[in-house]
């Protein structure tokens, strides 16, 4: 009886024992699966916003994404989200519905986008006004740097929406 | 018998699935367009005689077709090299030679006479609005305008050669557009073999500068058409070709104009690029689908053999 | 130590059996492994399953002597190098794509003859649950590979997918990039669903199709009757020549015999979409290079997957991944929630018959409306047929624990 506990305790020992190197191979595992530092490095975005056009959607890439870019006319309604340099307002936006990902398209005459997946709709300031989608379109870190807004970097601007957490 | 009960309520239910998902549903995605067989009914009839001879002095004199496009078989180059053309053009005007053999003479006369308005794109090129189409609108070389215009088109058809190939139909009618990678075939043409890979790229960057061009002209760079024959279905590409509009309203596609002979000719090329497999499908298909029958019955015989005495 | 004779022929039967048991093998898989004989044409599917298995396997093996897994050669390796280039590639890509999409028509077929004639009860718990996760597995296999031709379908549903991950309001994008290894689906993404593809998930499926081979052997097949049948006194008299009156046949010759003619039947078929039929299961939009600022217009995923998609889709983002989730799972522990005593077909079962209609014809309407735009009254009626599916589990337990011994 007393050798078979004696077994018992090196077996589950040895179990144990082998159980600890398994996790530390599945962190290795695990970590062969992150991103890589060239893709999560993945630079900066630079949109030169003087050139954009009233109610014409410009789409700029942000790590792999759609970004949408619109210069809103006099006549669209002013938003807390907009991206404002001197008078001109912006919508800035990642064009990725939040409810599956699919990149809703811009209609000038309606002037609000709608996502051709499931049939979502948002406003020109992003804000989601059908359909499934849960929140409005997200609002990419920025920094404002005169006419032109660095994508990947937070500046002030961005801070201040996301304190009071109009991000997304 | 039971058992053929039972696969008829399997046959059902599956087929029922298959329509659900198939025919139904494509039905209630994609809108229909019903298509115009290439008649093209919306442009005037050609009703004068035309008279090629004069045609074909209009075509070199008052009509200055050829300050823009070449006419290769009658010994008349192109005034300047395709990309130069595109850089003023936004896209390097056709060469004139074959026209008369692709295109619909309904089409040629309206295209003479207003190529927006012909080519169904006058959403771009408006007038009023200082956008003018590139290709300048025949006014007439003071008779009638009509009678000029069909003795122009009669001109382009007594040149045109009668035997047209898959390949050089589509390089007139949609080459300058659209490359064809599983070709080696660029907006350029056939891209030529270089032994030196510093000749090769300085072609490519040729092709990407006329690219660049035609970006700047269509809004976006219209798409390698490889395999577009089994990326949209046969009615789809019909009807689109005729008029773009149907079936994507505001695309800045033009109408191209091809007679139903053309468009034929053009598919073709389309299927020889893109579904090579074709023929080889058709020829092995029936072979496989015998040799399966035929199993089937030997099973079938054997099968009956192994549960002779079972019942 | 076993005993050899030194006079045993290398490779005769004797010398074979004293070294690796092939005779008693041979019995117990093969000529003595005992099926009822109140089978109809149904029983076949498991073997028409194996046979698609191995036409999938045997293709996948071409197709990856000339696949490039690359985001930017993946597309022209498949649609120009194996199609145009490859001899019989063509074939190899038709029998592959056509396989994958008629496999699920068939575990679906496998799936609802075993509710029907309760195949799932008492002691064949373990052959429901090991081919549940047979099918879970395939439907992985299924995604994985449909990413490899890096189409926009392929891209787009990878996109799709892969964003439920991030949990609805739980907002785990940090899951979501390390399943992609990107921000987006690209190259990384591509390779990994690849290795998945050709090597993980294939090792699992055919660890699995031994585990569900396995699980059959000692409560052997369900008959047409649900009959509990001595095995060992039918194979007793069936043995003794009296095959008339035994209610079972061996698998090997007369069972198989039996399943191979059905398959002959169903090869025809097969290969009469390979060649002239087979739109369905290469759905012309993956002909579309992949491009990631570009949604096509309609973006659905394969038909198999249409019933599960179409629960996620009328709820708003929490419910319906909730509601999504229950789907996955909830037909794992239908051995458990049926409570009747009986194994019998449902036409023998009363009410039980009406819950298995009522099941087929609400997965069926699921899997239409899943490809159906979401608009106006296909909304409500995905609402409504995802309410019924959800509401079948409680109303099973319900009806199966009232349900008289027969």
């Amino acid at each position: 009886m007393k050798e078979q506990g004696r077994r018992d305790f090196m077996g589950m020992a040895l179990g144990g024992f082998t159980a600890l190197g398994g996790l530390g191979a599945l962190y290795a595992m695990k970590r062969s699966w992150d991103p890589l530092p060239s893709v999560k490095a993945a630079g900066f975005t630079t949109i030169d916003l003087s050139a954009a056009q009233e109610n014409v959607l410009n789409i700029e890439k942000w790590r792999g994404k759609p970004i949408f870019v619109l210069k809103k006319s006099a006549d669209m309604k002013a938003d807390d989200r907009d991206v404002v340099v001197g008078s001109d307002r912006f919508h800035v936006t990642i064009g990725l519905c939040t409810h599956l990902g699919c990149i809703p398209a811009y209609l000038p005459g309606e002037k609000i986008f709608r996502c051709a997946c499931h049939g979502g709709e948002f406003d020109a300031s992003g804000h989601e006004i059908f359909g499934p989608p849960p929140s409005p379109l997200e609002i990419p870190p920025f920094k404002l740097e005169g006419t032109t807004i660095v994508l990947g970097e937070e500046g002030p601007e961005f801070k201040k929406m996301k304190d009071a957490g109009l991000i997304a | 018998m039971k058992e053929l009960k039972v696969l008829a309520v399997v046959v059902f239910f599956s087929l029922l699935v298959y329509w659900g998902v198939e025919p139904f549903a494509h039905g209630q995605m994609h809108k229909h367009v019903d298509g115009d067989k290439f008649a093209y009914s919306d442009l005037p009839e050609i009703t004068k005689e035309g008279d090629a001879a004069n045609g074909g002095n209009l075509v070199m004199g008052a009509g200055a077709c050829l300050g823009c496009h070449s006419i290769e078989s009658q010994g008349m180059p192109a005034p300047m090299d395709a990309g130069t053309a595109a850089a003023s053009y936004g896209v390097n005007p056709p060469d004139l030679s074959n026209i008369g053999a692709l295109y619909d003479e309904k089409f040629l006369a309206a295209l003479i006479k207003n190529p927006a308005h012909a080519l169904n794109v006058e959403h771009k090129f408006d007038p009023a609005a200082g956008k003018m189409h590139p290709m300048v609108a025949f006014y007439g070389a003071g008779g009638d305008i009509d009678q000029e215009v069909a003795d122009m088109v009669a001109y382009f058809k007594s040149i045109a050669p009668k035997e047209l190939s898959a390949k050089e139909a589509f390089d007139n009618a949609c080459g300058r557009c659209h490359a064809m990678r599983y070709d080696k075939y660029t907006q350029l043409g056939d891209t030529p073999e270089f032994k030196y890979e510093k000749d090769a790229l300085a072609y490519q960057i040729k092709v990407l500068e006329y690219q660049d061009h035609l970006k700047a002209y269509m809004g976006k760079l219209p798409p390698d058409l490889s395999i577009i024959i089994r990326a949209r279905s046969a009615h789809f590409l019909e009807t689109f070709v005729e008029n773009p509009q149907t079936q994507l309203p505001g695309t800045s596609m033009p109408r191209v104009g091809l007679s139903k002979e053309g468009y034929e000719k053009v598919e073709a090329y389309l299927t020889e690029i893109g579904d090579p497999s074709k023929p080889k499908r058709e020829a092995l298909g029936p072979w496989v689908l015998g040799f399966f029958v035929i199993f089937s019955i030997l099973a079938f015989l054997w099968k009956k053999y192994q549960w002779r005495d079972l019942h | 130590m076993a005993k050899f004779d030194e006079n045993a022929r290398p490779f005769s039967e004797k010398w074979l059996d004293e070294r690796l048991g092939v005779v008693t093998l041979k019995k117990v898989l093969s000529t003595e492994y005992w099926i009822p004989k109140d089978i109809n044409f149904l029983w076949a599917m498991g073997m028409v399953l194996a046979a698609t298995f191995g036409l999938l396997l045997i293709s996948g093996i071409f197709l990856l002597m000339y696949y490039k897994p690359d985001a930017a050669l993946a597309f022209d390796s498949v649609n120009y190098t194996i199609m145009t280039e490859v001899g019989y590639g063509w074939l190899w890509r038709h029998i592959h794509g056509v396989g994958a999409s008629i496999v699920f028509l068939i575990i679906y077929i496998h799936m609802f003859t075993g509710i029907y004639y309760g195949s799932y009860k008492k002691g064949r718990e373990m052959i429901w649950i090991s081919g549940m996760l047979l099918f879970v597995t395939f439907s992985a296999e299924a995604f994985s590979g449909y990413m490899l031709p890096w189409g926009q379908m392929s891209y787009w549903a990878g996109m799709v997918i892969t964003n439920l991950f991030s949990g609805g309001s739980l907002e785990a994008y940090g899951l979501v990039e390390w399943i992609r290894g990107d921000y987006v689906p690209g190259d990384a993404f591509l390779t990994r669903f690849f290795m998945l593809h050709v090597l993980l998930l294939p090792l699992v499926i055919i660890g699995l199709i031994v585990l569900h081979f396995g699980t059959l052997r000692l409560p052997h097949v369900n008959n047409q009757k649900g009959e509990e049948i001595d095995f060992e006194e039918a194979a007793e008299l069936y043995k003794a020549g009296k095959k008339k009156e035994s209610k079972v046949i061996p698998f090997n010759p007369v069972f198989l015999s039996k399943d191979i003619f059905v398959m002959g039947v169903y090869f025809i078929l097969f290969f009469y979409l390979v060649f002239y039929h087979f739109g369905f299961a290469m759905d012309p939009v993956n002909f579309d290079p992949a491009d990631g600022l570009k949604t096509p217009p309609h973006i659905y995923p394969e038909w198999y997957f249409l019933w599960s998609y179409e629960i996620l889709r009328p709820f708003n983002k929490d419910l319906g991944l909730i509601a999504f989730g229950i789907a996955q799972v909830a037909l794992f522990f239908l051995p458990f929630i049926d409570r009747s005593p009986n194994v019998a077909p449902a036409h023998k079962r009363g009410l039980f018959n009406i819950w298995f209609w009522v099941l087929l014809v609400d997965m069926i309407v699921l899997t239409i409306l899943g490809k159906l735009p979401p608009e106006g009254i296909y909304n409500d009626l995905g609402l409504v047929s995802a309410i019924v599916f959800l509401l079948l589990g409680p109303a099973l337990f319900v009806i199966t624990k009232m349900e008289k011994k027969i």
